[in-house]
């Protein structure tokens, strides 16, 4: 028999991760309405979820590329940018809808109990399915230079690198998500300020840029940013050129692990009340 | 004796009253600054900058709570408006925590607190047939191998592949309901959504509710309708601001002690009464019966017409179109007789002044002698402003109604109709 236990101020470091994978069926139904609903009641469907990032790699290529003549460090401009959309969009996406679980979603909290983590996990398995969407584009793209044109490219099997990369990325963004969406219920101001912090995120990394033009004064902005990591790591991946540093990819997957435990905890922390507050 | 399926030990929830965090980052870092450079932040900025705790007094929605229920019993749970009803109800389906105390619940709940939730208007029927469910905690399987019935219950089958945003609101409700009332907890929280749909399909929840009980499930129903309570519940509770006032006892003693409760709070002006519901922005201050001259009535006689008066007043800003106001009239234990609504029986006030009285007028009183006990409800398009139950007693006194001089035995209770009588031959 199911027993349930009502407590007061149950500690924060106590997640019920067994409940959370009772609750699996509505986890995967909610991905899948998340998914469907999205372009329902539009021409192209589902093509939406490539078109965009596909649409914002042509702006780049067009505008940073050839008006603004930014060099991409000898890779094709488009394999450039796109590689840069596909783990910025990936980050960014998952921290800005985890962020506002708890908000967006205070009608239904409100008057039904589930695990409230299923949210931030149903939003990081839509922006997974959206990403391996924009992967395959990204990889029909790599091929096509790859295979069709003479630019020197490293062997397919180098392109595995992209896993952990992915894995990273989206660790940090469920990380920042979770703190954030934990510090909004208190302070409202962070919803305005959220679209603002995550641009000003992603001109502070290379997406548009190779870090390679950075000045020398503003090396530590691209130094100490966790999502340049990431980038810079895809294009050496892409370029197969360039060392890995170990202890800076140790210090990587601490610091994102670290980051997602205490989001996990202050989002747990603040879940079991908030609906009193909001 | 066996193990209580639920077990509820000194249960307490604590709000803090009036704005809370409506405090900005910057607010924040202003006081925090403040307190950096060793000045009294709470006199520097004034209102502003207040810590809550310092402005909002503390509200005791629940104090120590305590009951059991045990394995198929059914209890209601009985209150005047902010007794706490809900807010326990809130704590035992985890909706929030509570501040002190706590509970053991042994067996799956299911709650009926509010119908319809996680309906998403794009999705078809059957995708948020099994949206909703999952939501209340059901497996896919087990949705699955209930559909049909679900949907046959909800009397939908044609459009069950419909996006519901094209549903109408009834059939949005009944398959809401028809969702909720298939999952098959060992343990129901139901709040009052029997205020939904028409009367058939109110019946057909009713029914559906009584036959989970017989199935040996334990339930716990909280109404304001002492008609559903008494004829669902064998036993009850009562709460009384925030405390366990009385029970689990008979619901007859229960209700009986409400009522008694209820009667003193008459006493009371309406316009201090704490025990409304509602956004507030228009009050009820006064009642009074008047006869069809203005005079003011001590008890009202059965076959005269008669004038209720509320007399009201809107706060600054209020806004006061398309206003409904209901009345709901009980008997002294509380079962419901009738609703008096102006949106109902003519049209909703398109324009009222912000203080005025609002009057409903009856050319015949159809009531059999008795206490009556009216519940008055005021709503600005759907939104619920003031809501007081057992607002005023009606006490209704023998009369003409007939126009015969004869009246019925005092025996028999309920309404008066009109009426004719004859014979007609048979072969």
């Amino acid at each position: 028999m199911q027993k349930t236990i009502i407590r007061a101020n149950t500690p924060w470091w106590i997640i019920d991760w067994r409940e959370l994978w009772e609750y699996r069926d509505l986890i995967g139904i909610m991905t899948r309405r998340d998914l469907t609903s999205a372009y329902k009641q539009s021409v192209l469907g589902p093509l939406w979820f490539v078109l965009q990032p596909l649409m914002t790699t042509l702006v780049f290529t067009v505008v940073f590329g050839k008006i603004a003549k930014i060099g991409t460090d000898g890779l094709p401009p488009i394999l450039f940018y796109m590689s840069g959309m596909l783990t910025w969009n990936f980050f960014a996406m998952t921290m800005n809808s985890v962020s506002s679980t708890l908000t967006s979603n205070i009608g239904l909290f409100g008057k039904v109990y589930f695990p409230r983590l299923s949210i931030p996990v149903v939003k990081i398995l839509v922006n997974s399915a959206t990403l391996a969407l924009n992967f395959l584009m990204f990889l029909s793209f790599w091929s096509y230079y790859r295979f069709f044109t003479d630019a020197t490219m490293p062997p397919a099997w180098h392109m595995l690198a992209i896993l952990p990369i992915l894995f990273y990325v989206g660790t940090l963004g469920m990380g920042m998500g979770l703190l954030l969406s934990s510090m909004t219920i208190k302070y409202r101001d962070i919803k305005f300020f959220l679209p603002f912090f995550s641009m000003l995120w992603m001109y502070a990394s290379p997406i548009i840029y190779p870090a390679s033009v950075v000045p020398e004064r503003w090396r530590w902005v691209v130094l100490y940013n966790p999502m340049s990591w990431a980038v810079e790591a895809t294009r050496k991946m892409l370029a197969g050129q360039g060392t890995f540093d170990m202890t800076q990819v140790l210090m990587g997957g601490v610091f994102v692990l670290v980051l997602l435990v205490f989001g996990l905890f202050a989002f747990n922390r603040v879940q079991r009340t908030f609906v009193d507050i909001v | 004796m066996n193990e209580p399926v639920i077990s509820v030990r000194n249960l307490s929830k604590m709000y803090h009253l009036g704005t809370i965090n409506r405090r900005t980052l910057t607010d924040e870092l202003h006081y925090g600054w403040l307190k950096l450079c060793g000045r009294d932040p709470v006199g520097h900025m004034g209102k502003l900058g207040e810590k809550p705790k310092d402005r909002n007094p503390e509200f005791w929605a629940l104090r120590d709570v305590s009951f059991d229920v045990q394995q198929g019993e059914i209890v209601g749970i009985i209150g005047r408006n902010g007794a706490g009803k809900s807010t326990l109800l809130k704590i035992l389906t985890r909706i929030t925590e509570p501040t002190r105390g706590g509970a053991v619940i042994n067996g799956r709940v299911g709650s009926l607190l509010e119908v319809g939730t996680g309906f998403h208007p794009e999705l078809t029927g059957r995708e948020n047939v099994f949206m909703n469910g999952t939501i209340l905690g059901m497996k896919k399987r087990e949705i699955a191998a209930k559909f049909d019935e679900i949907v046959s219950f909800a009397e939908i089958e044609q459009f069950i592949d419909t996006p519901v945003k094209r549903y109408s609101s009834g059939m949005y409700v009944r398959l809401a309901f028809a969702v909720a009332a298939h999952l098959e907890p060992e343990i129901l929280l139901v709040d009052e959504v029997l205020a939904v749909g028409d009367t058939a399909f109110q019946k057909k929840c009713l029914g559906k509710m009584t036959d989970v009980a017989n199935e040996g499930r334990t339930i716990l129903f909280v109404s304001h309708n002492m008609g559903a309570i008494s004829g669902l519940c064998p036993k009850s509770i009562v709460l009384k601001d925030g405390c366990l006032d009385f029970g689990p006892v008979s619901t007859d003693a229960a209700i009986e002690q409400y009522m008694q409760e209820a009667k003193q709070l008459l006493d009371c002006r309406l316009a201090d009464r704490k025990d409304r519901q509602g956004e507030g922005k228009i009050l009820i201050t006064d009642f009074s019966i008047t006869d069809k001259d203005g005079c003011k009535l001590e008890s009202a006689i059965c076959g005269k017409p008669l004038d209720f008066r509320f007399e009201y007043t809107a706060a600054e800003g209020a806004e006061l179109t398309d206003i409904t106001v209901s009345i709901n009239i009980t008997t002294s234990n509380g079962v419901f007789l009738t609703l008096l609504c102006n949106e109902i029986a003519s049209s909703t006030f398109p324009h009222i002044p912000s203080r005025g009285i609002l009057i409903c007028h009856l050319d015949k009183l159809a009531f059999a002698p008795g206490l009556y006990m009216l519940n008055i409800n005021i709503q600005r398009r759907g939104v619920i402003q003031d809501w007081i139950i057992g607002a005023a007693s009606l006490m209704v006194e023998a009369g003409n109604f007939f126009g015969t001089g004869r009246i019925p035995p005092s025996t028999h209770k309920g309404v008066f109709f009109e009426q004719s009588w004859r014979v007609d031959k048979t072969e």
